[in-house]
């Protein structure tokens, strides 16, 4: 394993009554790219505040590079950041946002008037120095603010929801080059996102987190494919639930009756943590791991279940479908909707509202949380 | 053509009560005035003989001269003075106090306002005279045996009674400058390796400017100008331009030489204004 750049010890925050970190125990290695994904108000922002130094925290360590924060201010640290509104100084030209870090360096007024050129051009804005900050568009704004950041050479890079602000298109090429931009420059960044996409495209790990705690923290993959608790797979992407009754267990393998599904059988491995609000056992699975099955389409999956489709949301590339699954009900009596996604390859015909169907699948797509 | 025609009609047909109301209360006296300052004074009425005599006169009485110039000095302290201890309590109210205080603490800063500006002066004059509050607390005290005499019939006085009178002017611009910049701003100069005072310096005060430099001309215009706190607190021996002013209007009944000194104030005043419009211009350049 790689050396820990960041690494924080229980720590708590607190604000007034409200638990806002509830024991963070986290480990960010040299040169990741890590992300804090969570929804609004879970703690993502604060964690990167304390980190920066924006924040004190009520208890425990927060060391970086190995050395104790505690007592070293925001403007010591070997942290920068990208804050979520830029914070573009707009009294100031774009050369001068750029070196404005760079007051107590020693060297000539023409080496960093260059390394400010340097800066600007690895951002994608050579030339643009002598404009006014107040001019920039969006995008131009938030590549000063890493210019900005990156010209210090800090160890870690702190990006608070960098492209929340941006349009479509342009935050799918930011994120492109965000990751290439840290390739390139080798720094440890750390991302705060609510955007799960976003965090997936982007991170090499990434810590997801509820109300001030982390509750997973795994690579994108790990994190899509075995999700630790039903509330982080329900906050990654979309997955199916439905009510299971566990009838067996025997050395880490349970077997469970899925309502409309039937019998299945899972290894330890496909067997996840449910959540305190949940009223029993649940079988999750993802949108794109069943297929929708032609009239007379053959298949090689060991599995197979009859559905009725209630809607169908075309999207160009893919067809979203509402399915019932018969006997879905059969559990709790309550109707249980699932969604399958299918891509629209040439010569597949997008069946229609209303038509009885058959799912193909396999029991290795399944999750169980109990 | 023809709607525009229609269009131009209608908008005049809109802006023409106020701009009559404009003309008659500002351009009609600041006309008068400018007329009178070039006619020549009878002894008991005024004749209508162009002449450049008064405006001779005020260029080289040295009376005219010093007390122009006291005006400007005065003026300037005040201003100085409102500014300089305006901006912390501005700073303190934008930075310091919780958010839904600050309507409260605003409304606490033009208190003063409540009572007639004459009032505020005769107090002021209660608090700094011979045997006023100041001194008889003194006194009273044993810190001092003498009642102080240079706080009152002087400069300082003067310049005591206006920063106050003005003090909420200057509050306001700088506490709506204040509000305006951007908390991350001041975030990110920490961020990027500056103290707390280097942000201030680097970040806070250049944003704050256009702010300090409305207060500066909020302040200064009607001060330089000032009429009841030399007659009052000054105690009539040192007057200011618009003592002077009155003194030739209505005392001396000479009006031009008296629309001559006003004419001559409104020129200065409007230079040192446009000079810090100009400044603030160079300010605001990089903003827009």
């Amino acid at each position: 394993m790689t050396e820990a750049m960041i690494a924080c010890k229980g720590v708590h925050k607190y604000y007034g009554d409200y638990h806002a970190l509830r024991g963070i125990d986290l480990t960010i290695r040299a040169g990741e790219f890590f992300s804090l994904l969570g929804p609004s108000g879970c703690g993502k922002t604060t964690l990167l505040r304390t980190i920066a130094g924006f924040e004190d925290i009520s208890q425990g360590v927060v060391l970086i590079d190995g050395r104790d924060m505690g007592e070293v201010p925001a403007n010591k640290r070997p942290t920068n950041m990208v804050f979520q509104s830029y914070a573009i100084f707009p009294h100031l030209t774009v050369a001068e946002n750029v070196a404005f870090g760079l007051r107590r360096d020693p060297r000539p007024k023409a080496d960093k008037a260059a390394a400010v050129e340097e800066a600007l051009a690895m951002v994608g804005l050579k030339g643009y120095g002598a404009r006014s900050a107040h001019a920039l568009s969006g995008g131009q704004r938030q590549r000063v603010a890493l210019a900005r950041a990156l010209i210090l050479k800090p160890k870690v890079l702190l990006l608070d929801e960098p492209l929340s602000a941006l349009d479509r298109k342009m935050r799918e090429q930011m994120q492109v080059e965000l990751i290439k931009l840290q390739r390139q420059v080798g720094i440890t960044f750390v991302l705060v996102t609510h955007d799960q996409e976003e965090a997936l495209v982007m991170s090499d790990r990434i810590a997801v987190m509820f109300e001030g705690e982390i509750a997973q923290l795994d690579g994108p993959e790990a994190l899509y494919a075995r999700p630790a608790t039903r509330r982080v797979a329900d906050f990654i992407g979309v997955m199916n639930f439905l009510p299971a009754r566990i009838l067996s267990e025997s050395a880490g393998t349970v077997t469970v009756e899925v309502a409309g599904l039937g019998q299945v059988e899972l290894p330890e491995r496909q067997i996840s943590r449910a959540d305190p609000e949940d009223d029993g056992p649940m079988i999750g699975f993802r949108p794109e791991t069943m297929t929708l099955l032609g009239p007379t389409a053959t298949h090689s999956q060991p599995r197979e279940t009859n559905a009725s489709i209630d809607e169908v949301v075309y999207y160009g590339d893919m067809t979203y479908y509402d399915l019932r699954l018969d006997g879905a009900d059969q559990l709790d009596g309550k109707a249980r909707p699932v969604r399958i996604s299918m891509r629209n390859v040439f010569g597949r015909d997008v069946q229609e509202v209303g038509t009885r169907t058959r799912l193909a699948w396999s029991p290795g797509s399944l999750v169980l949380f109990r | 053509m023809a709607k525009f025609d229609a269009e131009a009609r209608a908008g005049l047909s809109l802006i023409a009560p106020p701009f009559l109301y404009a003309l008659l209360i500002l351009a009609a006296p600041i006309l008068t005035i400018l007329a009178y300052s070039f006619l020549t004074d009878g002894y008991l009425e005024i004749l209508r003989d162009f002449t450049w005599v008064n405006y001779a006169q005020v260029f080289t009485d040295p009376i005219v001269r010093t007390v122009m110039l006291r005006s400007l000095m005065v003026a300037a302290i005040v201003t100085l003075a409102t500014v300089l201890t305006a901006f912390p309590i501005a700073y303190y109210v934008s930075f310091m106090v919780r958010p839904e205080k600050k309507a409260m603490w605003l409304f606490l800063i033009t208190i003063p306002f409540w009572t007639s500006y004459l009032i505020r002066v005769f107090l002021w004059k209660v608090i700094l005279g011979y045997n006023g509050v100041v001194n008889s607390s003194l006194t009273g005290l044993g810190i001092i045996d003498e009642p102080l005499t240079f706080i009152l019939y002087n400069i300082n006085a003067i310049v005591i009674t206006l920063a106050h009178a003005y003090a909420p002017f200057a509050i306001l611009p700088i506490f709506v400058a204040l509000e305006k910049i951007d908390r991350s701003l001041l975030e990110a100069g920490r961020d990027l390796g500056e103290s707390r005072a280097m942000t201030f310096w680097r970040v806070t005060l250049p944003l704050a400017m256009p702010g300090v430099i409305a207060a500066t001309l909020i302040v200064f215009i009607p001060t330089i100008g000032d009429y009841v706190t030399p007659e009052v607190i000054g105690g009539g021996k040192i007057p200011m331009i618009a003592n002077l002013i009155q003194v030739q209007m209505l005392a001396l009944d000479n009006r031009p030489l008296g629309s001559a000194l006003a004419v001559t104030a409104m020129v200065v005043v409007a230079l040192v204004s446009l000079l810090f419009l100009f400044l603030n211009r160079r300010f605001l350049k990089v903003r827009q």
